[in-house]
């Protein structure tokens, strides 16, 4: 973990109530794609916890949606500093499988890039599979066009792409693994609609987001574990639901 | 140079900064990222005799200047604690650390703290009596002066490490349990706990943590923490560690005037990690500020 001062480089929308913001600073702690960093806001108590969606040695790229308070305010800032906390959470295991399967639900598609790059820079086949509710949701489509072997759109009104959940366009795939992140109960369709493992990324309400205060706790398999420092990556194997 | 340090029931510190039980963890985490060793002591996680999960989630709400926590003492029990956390404690922390000790009924406060007392890091145990009695009709021992008085007596018969009753804020006179405490033989007292709060989500109408209510903490609170301390050093002569909202370093030089010795920090550690090495390095500013050679002196000022 480490405590750094970032700088707003750029912050657009890219979809619906989606922003895209970059900053430049320390990014030395980023260990993993699927980690997260945790975001200092003016005036608010508790940080707001974003996945990291990309990073390189001195930018790091965030995708968020605005749900309330925090992450309007984050959509109105164009420039200035952020106090961010980064390094945060276990990530993703990339030494798993050869033909995999990135699913990104909504705001599940961000960590999904970083991950699809480097599971790509190692020579898998990857498959990329991202949902939305419907056409204004959809962000990301070409980025992740030109780094994966293909990549299937869902959207729950049929709006955009093929029409209904990741679940309807996994059934047709072949894999052996797959990683994804997304509301908890797409994660659970998709732990009952894979045959394969996999690695699962959760959510939940955060006090401190780096292990101290155990107010993301959850059961697995394998005994007690921090969503924010044990997690948010669990192995299939291991979740309990 | 100016003096820092304060004494606790013969337990020297360096500093008074302390970080509050629940909100530092072992330490580990902020191991990373600074020398813990700056700190006066801390105290680690409410030790249980059992294991314990807590309670389910989401344990956590948002507040102004301020959230509501319903972890429910998840803890590995004092076993765990003994055999995995200490010698791991050690690698990272030379100083003695303070226990903090929760419990269910007389027996399991007594069970946890007899084999504490056996543990040399142990410099100090803190006894917290917010937990329910289920012996008792599930009201917290904390709100009940002859519990209070009970599990004190009980404590002290088996160990000779210093005993701090750690008193929750939910009480219509926090003297009355304070008196107790010490009529129990309380070397010291820990103050305050969170106060019982709650939050209710306008979009799905329910309350926001699963438990419902859950303890309030954060800068909110310093004002009634101040208050409480300052009553409570005037009604007993031990010693007073205050807590509650505090996040900066006159936030603790109003604490020590207010008659605390020592002086832990909370939530505050959850949204700056690095907020007790802040107020650590920035106590000789605003002391030289305020004209204080030796913090020691201000101990119960403002009385
Ligand atoms: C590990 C992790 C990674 C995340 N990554 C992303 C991401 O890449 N993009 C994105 O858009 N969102 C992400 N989220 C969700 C994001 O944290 C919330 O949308 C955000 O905190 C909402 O803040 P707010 O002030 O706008 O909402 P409010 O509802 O006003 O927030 C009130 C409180 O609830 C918390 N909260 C609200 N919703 C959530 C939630 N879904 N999960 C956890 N805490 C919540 C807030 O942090 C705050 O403490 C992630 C959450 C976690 C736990
Ligand atoms: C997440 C969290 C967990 C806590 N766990 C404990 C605990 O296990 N035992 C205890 O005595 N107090 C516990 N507390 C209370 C704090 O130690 C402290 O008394 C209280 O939060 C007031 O201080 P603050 O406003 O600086 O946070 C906890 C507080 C928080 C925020
Ligand atoms: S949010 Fe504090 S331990 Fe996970």
């Amino acid at each position: 973990m480490k405590q750094s001062i970032f700088s707003i480089i750029s912050n657009e929308k890219i979809a619906k109530d989606v922003f895209k913001m970059i900053l430049s600073g320390d990014t030395s702690d980023i260990t993993a794609s699927g980690q997260f960093v945790n975001i200092k806001i003016e005036g608010l108590y508790l940080r707001r916890p974003i996945s990291v969606c990309d990073y390189d040695s001195k930018t790091l790229t965030l995708i968020y949606k605005v749900v309330g308070n925090g992450t309007e305010q984050m959509s109105k800032m164009k420039c200035g500093n952020l106090d961010i906390l980064t390094g945060l959470g276990n990530g993703y295991n990339l030494d798993c499988g050869n033909n995999v399967l990135v699913i990104g639900g909504g705001v599940g598609v961000p960590p999904m890039f970083n991950l699809a790059k480097k599971l790509k820079a190692m020579n898998k086949k990857v498959v990329a599979i991202l949902g939305f509710n419907s056409s204004d949701d959809v962000f990301y489509e070409k980025d992740f066009s030109e780094i994966c072997d293909s990549v299937y759109i869902t959207t729950v009104d049929g709006s955009y792409g093929k029409k209904g959940f990741v679940t309807d366009a996994l059934k047709d795939l072949s894999y052996d693994y797959f990683y994804t992140c997304g509301p908890e109960p797409m994660l659970k369709a998709i732990y009952d609609a894979t045959s394969t493992s996999g690695q699962f990324s959760f959510e939940e309400r955060m006090g401190c987001g780096f292990g101290a205060c155990m107010g993301c706790s959850c059961k697995t398999k394998y005994g007690n574990k921090r969503i924010c420092k044990d997690g948010p990556v669990l192995v299939k194997e291991e979740i309990i639901w | 140079m100016v003096d820092l340090s304060v004494t606790l029931s013969g337990l020297k510190l360096d500093n008074p900064i302390i970080p509050a039980s629940g909100t530092f963890g072992y330490g580990y985490e902020f191991a990373e990222i600074y020398d813990i060793n700056i700190l006066g002591s801390f105290s680690f996680k409410g030790t249980t005799k059992d294991p314990r999960f807590g309670n389910p989630t989401p344990r956590i709400a948002e507040c102004v200047s301020g959230m509501i926590n319903s972890v429910g003492l998840q803890n590995p029990g004092v076993h765990a604690v003994i055999n995995e956390e200490l010698p791991k404690l050690k690698k990272c922390f030379n100083k003695k650390v303070i226990a903090n000790v929760g419990g269910f009924s007389v027996d399991e406060y007594v069970y946890t703290c007899e084999l504490l007392d056996c543990e040399e890091q142990v410099g100090l145990i803190e006894v917290n009596i917010s937990c329910p009695n289920v012996h008792g009709g599930g009201m917290s021992f904390g709100t009940n002066a002859s519990d209070a008085q009970k599990v004190t007596e009980a404590v002290k018969k088996v160990t000779n490490k210093p005993v701090y009753i750690k008193l929750s804020p939910n009480v219509t006179d926090i003297t009355e349990i304070a008196k107790a405490c010490e009529a129990g033989g309380a070397d010291g007292i820990s103050l305050i706990n969170t106060l019982l709060g709650m939050r209710i989500n306008l979009n799905t109408k329910k309350p926001v943590i699963a438990n419902k209510m859950g303890g309030f903490s954060g800068n909110a609170i310093f004002p009634v923490a101040v208050r409480m301390v300052y009553q409570v050093y005037e009604a007993v002569s031990i010693p007073i560690i205050g807590m509650g909202g505090v996040s900066s370093s006159e936030d603790v030089l109003e604490m020590m005037l207010a008659g605390a010795t020592g002086v832990q920090v909370g939530a505050a550690n959850l949204i700056n990690p690095c907020i007790c090495k802040d107020i650590i390095e920035d106590l000789p500013r605003v002391m030289e500020k305020y004209n204080i050679n030796k913090l020691s002196d201000i101990i119960g000022g403002a009385h």
